[in-house]
């Protein structure tokens, strides 16, 4: 195999890994800045051993989320050199901020968020627990604000030509808030507190279930519920304008999306189907001319097709984006379902009543996490064959230094080690589930200036 | 050219990344050189103790190396992209260890079982002294050059990062690192552990100063050209002279039982060692083996004087906060190590 393969495959692989975690530490962090918070209005015990609980979930995902996160700042340099000459001026001002202004605080608050139980009053913890929160907040606005400018250049001018050629900055903020990237950044804030939301549902539905841990378990469920409820509803919207975005800056990738092909034709919009792309034909169901309408309010109006682009500038897997566009669509409708009828449920205060619905939700935190990676996928692959849309080709991004054989080795060596890693993560998950959060109430008392801290809140 | 106090931008940048990296190489340098160590010290009851010295603190360090990491590609995206893929399997090794150091920390005391707590303590140890080496490897290979052609591409075989004075610079940056974690750990234990760790550091000041004097005997007989810049400018013999006098203080307060201080001077030997490095290349990042017109200097691999400023106005709002909390938390955690329930 070439270098351009095995060099996207490891990148695709090491950061599909990496972004099952950091979605959960930020939706994760959001519910346990809920959780402290209640504890520190109402004094109330029980919130506090459910954002220890949490807390110590979180530990494992952020530990594997920083690990593997690493690796991806590495391969800009080892595997695509070309690309890091080209885009250093513009991406590295984000990376830059990235590191200073996000990793540095939550990395530096997670010490006492983790470990700071008995050494900080419990005031000083929910500051460092928002500090964690906010920062793996901030990591999310710079690194979407660099893939964003990747997706839609703005705030710059080329220097020099051919293989010297590099973009170089001209507008800082025309470079963060480049055409794209408000919406995306939204739309990967929502799907990682859905990620979050989902788990923390998944686990107090199965405790239960289990008739453990059952009125602890009542409380988490709601506020995780009324997260999803929002986020999910949120998401449409913002879904919505992001699609209309790519319409106009990314239109050949739009109409990978929707498999649209012929420029003179209505574009429709489909819930399901498949793409011949010999025939440029699509087999499926859906609305005739919705996605005309969706973009012009007309049932008729042209679209522009991948057809209106060279051969050489279209994506060229045309049927998987429009696959993985549309899984997280429809990822993105159930969850409201599922969100809206438990929300209906609670309201008629028979939330806990229906085993069956429970156990959807068990098994409900897998979709979160498919529609980020099948979102993901479908923006990543859609903007092929560009790296940066428009002005740099993939091919040519590559280290010219490096072999075929080396990345060979590396890909081999993040496989078994990420296997392992995966099979950690489960086990460790399993296990702290299956402990779960009771035998802290013993250990609270021992927590300093407990009492003076209740007492204080309650006299307000 | 713009300037700001006199020194134009790209040798602003030059500084601020090597401030970052003597940051990250004396925090996370004493959690290597304590993870090192781990594997000499015996007892369970021991290992956690000296785990959890580095509990709190190791990813908040290890953070430096990423701040550090988009600095480079940052102010210079033209030595990242021919650093990173002219010492790629240095690199991905580098990455590897890291993981594995990472989970080896997070997985060791979640399970009882002895064959659990064996293996990660040996990931663990072998991860820290790996990346310890790789670091000093990288560097030596900074040092003396290696082949850059052609926009700046590298034209070498990819085993040539295996050489003498990386293998040197590997080992001292080890020495260094364990003379440091030691001291680290002495300030954080009591009873029979601090006793045991004060017979280590010992050795490991002995093992220091051996390396060091190789490093430079080594230096000045085989890559001279490192030692130009002390010849043109004789005043700058000062920082050599500083960093014997430093390393010298160090079994000084140690025999004073001054572990505090003496840990003081491990963290400044280290800044001086980075500070002798930088006086021996500057303005050049990496010197080509094949021709010095194809050397990577602070001029040509920089970024954009525009970038650079903006860059600059990030690290100066931004550092004041990252060293407020990194204070805050190690303050936090002060004192000698108590195990509790949130422990590692």
């Amino acid at each position: 195999m070439d270098v351009e393969i095995l060099a996207r495959i490891q990148f695709a692989f090491t950061i599909a890994f990496h972004y099952i975690y950091p979605p959960l530490s930020i939706g994760l962090g959001l519910v346990m800045v809920f959780l402290e918070g209640a504890y520190l209005r109402t004094g109330d015990k029980a919130y506090e051993q459910l954002a220890r609980f949490w807390t110590r979930i979180f530990a494992v995902t952020f530990g594997i989320g920083v690990a593997t996160g690493i690796v991806m700042e590495f391969e800009f340099g080892t595997n695509w050199a070309t690309y890091s000459r080209y885009v250093g001026d513009i991406f590295g001002s984000a990376l830059a901020a990235e590191g200073i202004f996000a990793f540095a605080l939550e990395s530096g608050f997670l010490g006492i968020l983790l470990f700071g139980w008995n050494r900080v009053s419990p005031r000083v913890h929910f500051i460092a627990t928002i500090g964690v929160w906010l920062g793996s907040m901030f990591s999310a606005v710079w690194i979407v604000v660099a893939n964003s400018w990747q997706q839609t250049p703005a705030g710059y001018h080329i220097v020099g030509e051919g293989i010297n050629a590099r973009a170089e900055i001209t507008d800082f903020w025309a470079m963060v808030f480049n055409p794209s990237s408000v919406d995306r950044l939204l739309h990967v804030w929502v799907g990682a507190f859905l990620a979050g939301a989902f788990l923390v549902l998944s686990v107090h539905a199965y405790y239960i279930l289990k008739n453990r841990h059952v009125e602890l378990s009542k409380r988490a469920f709601k506020i995780a519920l009324g997260i999803a409820i929002v986020s999910s509803l949120a998401q449409v919207v913002i879904g919505h304008s992001s699609a209309e975005g790519v319409a106009h800056n990314q239109p050949a990738k739009l109409a990978a999306m929707e498999g649209h092909f012929d420029t003179l034709a209505p574009a429709h919009m489909y819930a399901i189907g498949w793409v011949d792309k010999e025939n440029q034909e699509v087999t499926g169901i859906g609305l005739p001319g919705g996605l005309s309408f969706l973009l012009h309010g007309d049932f008729k109006e042209p679209v522009m097709g991948l057809n209106a682009f060279p051969e050489d500038e279209r994506p060229g897997a045309v049927n998987a984006i429009f696959q993985f566009y549309h899984i997280m669509i429809a990822i993105g409708m159930i969850l409201i379902a599922l969100s809206l009828y438990a929300g209906w449920l609670w309201w008629r205060g028979k939330l806990f009543d229906k085993p069956w619905l429970l156990w959807i939700f068990v098994w409900a935190v897998i979709l979160p996490q498919v529609a980020n990676q099948t979102g993901w996928f479908a923006a990543e692959m859609g903007r092929q064959p560009w790296v940066v849309y428009g002005l740099l080709r993939t091919s040519d991004a590559l280290s010219k230094a490096v072999t075929a054989n080396q990345v060979l080795f590396s890909l081999i060596l993040f496989f078994i080690i990420y296997a392992l890693l995966l099979a950690l993560f489960l086990y460790m998950m399993n296990k702290k589930i299956q402990h779960g959060p009771t035998v802290d109430a013993k250990l609270i008392e021992h927590r300093p200036q407990q009492e003076g801290m209740s007492n204080t809140w309650k006299q307000k | 050219m713009a300037t700001f106090l006199g020194l134009d931008y790209p040798t602003l940048w030059f500084l601020v990344v090597g401030g970052i990296f003597s940051g990250y190489a004396i925090l996370d340098g004493f959690d290597l050189g304590a993870g090192a160590w781990h594997l000499f010290l015996k007892k369970e009851k021991s290992r956690r103790i000296a785990l959890n010295a580095v509990g709190p603190v190791w990813d908040g360090n290890e953070v430096w190396l990423v701040i550090g990491g988009g600095a480079l590609f940052a102010g210079f995206p033209i030595l990242y992209a021919t650093l990173f893929s002219s010492m790629y399997i240095p690199f991905m090794l580098f990455l590897a260890f890291l993981i594995f150091r990472a989970v080896s920390i997070e997985f060791r005391s979640k399970e009882e079982m002895k064959w659990w707590k064996k293996t990660w303590d040996i990931t663990y140890s072998v991860s820290s002294v790996m990346l310890s080496i790789l670091l000093g490897v990288v560097l030596g290979n900074v040092l003396q050059g290696f082949e850059i052609g052609e926009n700046y591409e590298f034209v070498g075989n990819w085993l040539n990062f295996i050489n003498p004075y990386a293998i040197i610079l590997g080992f001292t940056t080890l020495a260094l690192f364990m003379m440091h974690g030691a001291l680290y750990l002495t300030m954080k234990t009591e009873g029979r552990l601090f006793d045991k760790l004060r017979l280590l550091l010992r050795r490991s000041i002995i093992f220091f100063i051996l390396m060091f004097a190789l490093t430079t005997i080594y230096t000045l007989l085989y890559v001279p050209a490192l030692s130009d810049r002390f010849k043109e400018l004789p005043f700058l013999f000062i920082f050599p002279v500083l960093t014997f006098l430093s390393i010298a203080n160090i079994p000084r307060l140690v025999s004073k039982e001054r572990y505090r201080t003496a840990f003081l001077f491990s963290a400044l030997t280290v800044s001086f060692s980075l500070i002798l490095v930088a006086i021996e290349l500057y303005p050049v990042l990496i010197p080509s083996t094949v021709d010095p017109i194809y050397d990577l200097t602070i001029y040509n691999a920089a970024a954009s004087e525009k970038s650079l400023g903006i860059m600059l106005t990030i690290a100066a709002i931004g550092a004041p906060l990252v060293l407020s909390y990194t204070a805050f938390v190690f303050w936090t955690f002060r004192g000698k190590v108590k195990l509790d329930e949130t422990s590692y």
